[in-house]
């Protein structure tokens, strides 16, 4: 029986006695003088008698399938000859594999020896199955049973389902909270493996980014270079370029829509706006390089000035079309959540509506409005395919919005893109620039969160 | 039994309501209403209502609810603007000039006729900020210290001022209930408007802030010209001088106070008054 089937059999299971205790907690409450004498809803028992039948079963189910290879390996070893026992732990891993190879391919083996191994391994998996089979039926046997006789009016039914689902809940937000912990310490230690190649102070501090290693002893080539400044600044010019088009653009947007348009014009022109944000990064990408990139290397060429044709202004200003919305969107929707007896207070004393929406509405809506300005600068900063196609790949340390740059995420996808080595400085530098890309922005959410609370604890 | 021929009786009287019982007018008026209509949409909200509003007086609007008395208040200074469908008809005026006339702006009649609402609505600022609000968009003040003037003596003539002297810096919204309110009247006051409207100042406040409010009502009388919308009939005796009864959005009496509420000549007053409905 497979681990799936053995699963669903026991969720089948938990249905049934569901149902059945459901119906048991109806008998028993009409002998006890209707519901009013109950504690808990039959509902309540219901769950709780399924829970009693399924949970502990589906727990040993899962500890069982942890430990299964380990002890089934453990005990193969008797079984393995002696001269490959001998050749030490990457030897029996080896032969392990073949013998798992046979039972994979079904045939066979020409190798008798092997074939008795791997009919051992078969017949200790089959044990296994049926022996879990077996306790697990029992569990949920004599756990549905339990759970069965409690029915009565004086079982708290509900408070344990409760808890139940309150751990449950726990659970789940740790399994989100566990996997921000996992990446950021895979990210963490796997940087850490690099900055023993590199110095920190090199990596931080270094104005030149240059990550060809020698893959060959005889190689000609660079030992590298990893200083990530210049990458940092292509990624905080890109992404001011972008903000500097998307927070005035998306702010009077989202002005106009709560404050002048009316609701015709709202209903058409919101989702519109909102379309932006659902074209793909990749379509961005081509409008930039193929579109505005040229046209800004024309327009530059006409005032005398030479932008190279693949340029931080094309990326830019197509990343803050690209961030409009989130601007617009959330800003509408606060502006639009101001109580209108805020607005009605301003106009009884005589203010415009201009007035009213500069010196009332917005700076009530201020802290959405900045939410909605972060959430598009950490979408602008951790944007890649755009500056990919029109920003370039070059690592130039510059001001100069018409110049090619470089930003660290697109470095990042250089770097594992490819064939790699994946111990050398140069794939781990990858690690190195997502940390550091990771407190930039951690830094910078905190910042603003603060900003935000501060003006909330303020006016709320 | 009883209650069942009253009601008939009444809704007999209100239809054979032609127009309305005791004086309108006053010799001076500040304000007054001819004839008002006013429609939201379709629906009919107030029935040819005239009303004047008199100088260093407070007049109170009573009536059941939906009987338009918030309705024509709103009309007053022009708030049932930002109503698209709300249309008015009629003549309305502020010292002789129509309100709805094409050379009157709704942004400085507002400044004029200011207005206190149902629920406190302080902004999102500092208490200072609140009532230099108008005074700053309207210029009243040329520097700081004329600013600051207007500041505290709004305050003052709000009741606020000891109690917040020390904390003007704080956020509106930190106030209880009823100091919020007096906030509202305090940012209200600092503008120098010549009528002040009132709608049910007090239905969001305890006993006690009331009466704090009703205090300033009588204080303001002085300077203003108050029209205060209320559920309350004995707020009503307590703070006004003449008495306006609302029915179904038409004027049915008008009166001093004393008169309106110990010798009612119509009888949907009389009912109101008593308790009978409402």
């Amino acid at each position: 029986m497979t681990t799936t089937n053995l699963v669903l059999l026991l969720l089948g299971l938990g249905l049934a006695t569901f149902f059945y205790g459901r119906q048991k907690a109806y008998v028993v409450s009409k002998s006890h003088g209707g519901m009013r004498n109950m504690h808990s809803l039959p509902s309540q028992h219901g769950v709780m008698v399924a829970i009693w039948c399924a949970l502990p079963a589906l727990l040993l189910v899962l500890f069982w399938k942890l430990a299964e290879p380990a002890v089934i390996s453990s005990m193969l070893n008797s079984v393995i000859p002696a001269s490959v026992m001998d050749g030490g732990d990457k030897a029996i891993g080896l032969y392990k594999n073949d013998i798992a190879n046979i039972i994979e391919s079904g045939k066979a083996s020409s190798n008798p020896e092997k074939q008795v191994v791997a009919d051992r391994w078969v017949a200790l998996s089959s044990i296994s199955s049926w022996v879990l089979l077996a306790i697990v039926l029992a569990i949920a046997a004599i756990g549905a049973a339990t759970a069965l006789r409690k029915i009565s009016p004086d079982t708290r039914a509900r408070v344990m389902v409760e808890r139940v689902v309150h751990w449950f809940l726990i659970i789940c937000s740790s399994i989100a909270i566990l996997t921000t912990v996992g990446i950021l310490c895979s990210v963490l230690f796997e940087s850490f493996r690099f900055f023993q190649q590199v110095s920190f102070v090199e990596f931080v501090t270094g104005t030149k980014w240059s990550p060809q290693t020698a893959i060959r002893v005889d190689q000609v080539g660079s030992s590298g270079s990893f200083g990530a400044i210049p990458l940092f600044t292509g990624t905080l010019l890109i992404s001011a370029i972008a903000m500097v088009v998307a927070v005035p653009i998306g702010l009077l947007a989202a002005i106009y829509l709560a404050e002048y348009a009316s609701d015709r014009m709202r209903a058409f022109a919101k989702p519109l706006l909102e379309i932006l944000a659902g074209i793909p990064t990749v379509v961005y990408g081509f409008f930039a390089a193929l579109t505005v990139a040229p046209a800004i290397r024309e327009w530059g060429e006409l005032i005398g000035l030479s932008p190279s044709s693949e340029s931080a202004l094309a990326a830019g200003v197509v990343m803050g079309i690209m961030i409009i919305p989130f601007v617009s969107s959330l800003s509408d929707d606060v502006i639009t959540a101001v109580p209108q007896a805020m607005r009605d207070g301003s106009y009884a004393l005589g203010a415009t509506h201009s007035e009213t929406i500069k010196k009332v509405v917005l700076p009530a809506a201020l802290p959405g409005v900045v939410s909605g300005i972060l959430l598009a600068a950490s979408r602008a900063i951790g944007e890649t395919m755009i500056v990919v196609m029109a920003a370039g790949l070059a690592a130039n340390l510059t001001a100069n919005p018409l110049e090619a740059v470089t930003t660290v995420t697109v470095q990042i996808v250089t770097l594992l893109t490819g064939d790699q080595e994946f111990d050398s400085a140069k794939t781990l530098a990858a690690f190195a620039l997502g940390l550091m890309l990771f407190f930039t922005t951690l830094v910078l959410n905190i910042i603003a969160l603060h900003v935000v609370r501060r003006y909330r604890e303020q006016y709320d | 039994m009883n209650t069942k021929s009253n009601t008939s009786a009444a809704s007999d009287a209100f239809d054979n309501l032609k127009e309305t019982v005791g004086v309108v007018t006053v010799d001076d008026p500040k304000m007054s209403a001819r004839n008002v209509d006013v429609f939201y949409g379709e629906k009919q909200a107030i029935y040819d209502v005239s009303l004047d509003i008199a100088n260093n007086e407070v007049i109170a609007m009573i009536g059941p609810s939906g009987c338009g008395k918030s309705t024509f208040l709103r009309c007053l200074n022009r708030m049932n603007d930002s109503i698209p469908t709300c249309r008015v008809t009629g003549e309305m005026s502020l010292d002789g000039e129509d309100l709805y006339g094409a050379g009157l702006d709704p942004v400085l009649l507002r400044a004029r006729v200011g207005m206190v609402f149902q629920k406190p609505n302080p902004f999102a600022k500092s208490i200072y900020d609140n009532v230099a609000y108008g005074p700053r968009i309207h210029g009243l003040a040329s520097n700081r210290a004329e600013l600051d003037d207007i500041v505290i003596s709004s305050l003052q003539k709000a009741g606020l001022h000891e109690e917040v002297q020390d904390r003007l810096d704080a956020p509106g919204t930190s106030l209880s209930g009823g100091q919020q309110q007096r906030l509202c009247i305090a940012r209200t006051i600092a503008v120098s408007p010549e009528v002040i409207l009132m709608d049910e100042p007090c239905s969001a406040l305890d006993p006690i802030a009331t009466a704090r409010i009703e205090e300033l009502i009588d204080e303001l009388r002085e300077n203003y010209a108050i029209a205060i919308v209320t559920h309350s009939m004995q707020q009503a005796a307590r703070v006004s001088q003449r008495t306006a009864y609302f029915h179904l959005g038409k004027l049915v009496e008008v009166g001093s106070t004393n008169n309106i509420f110990t010798n009612p000549r119509h009888e949907l007053t009389e009912n109101y008054i008593t308790g009978r409905f409402g």
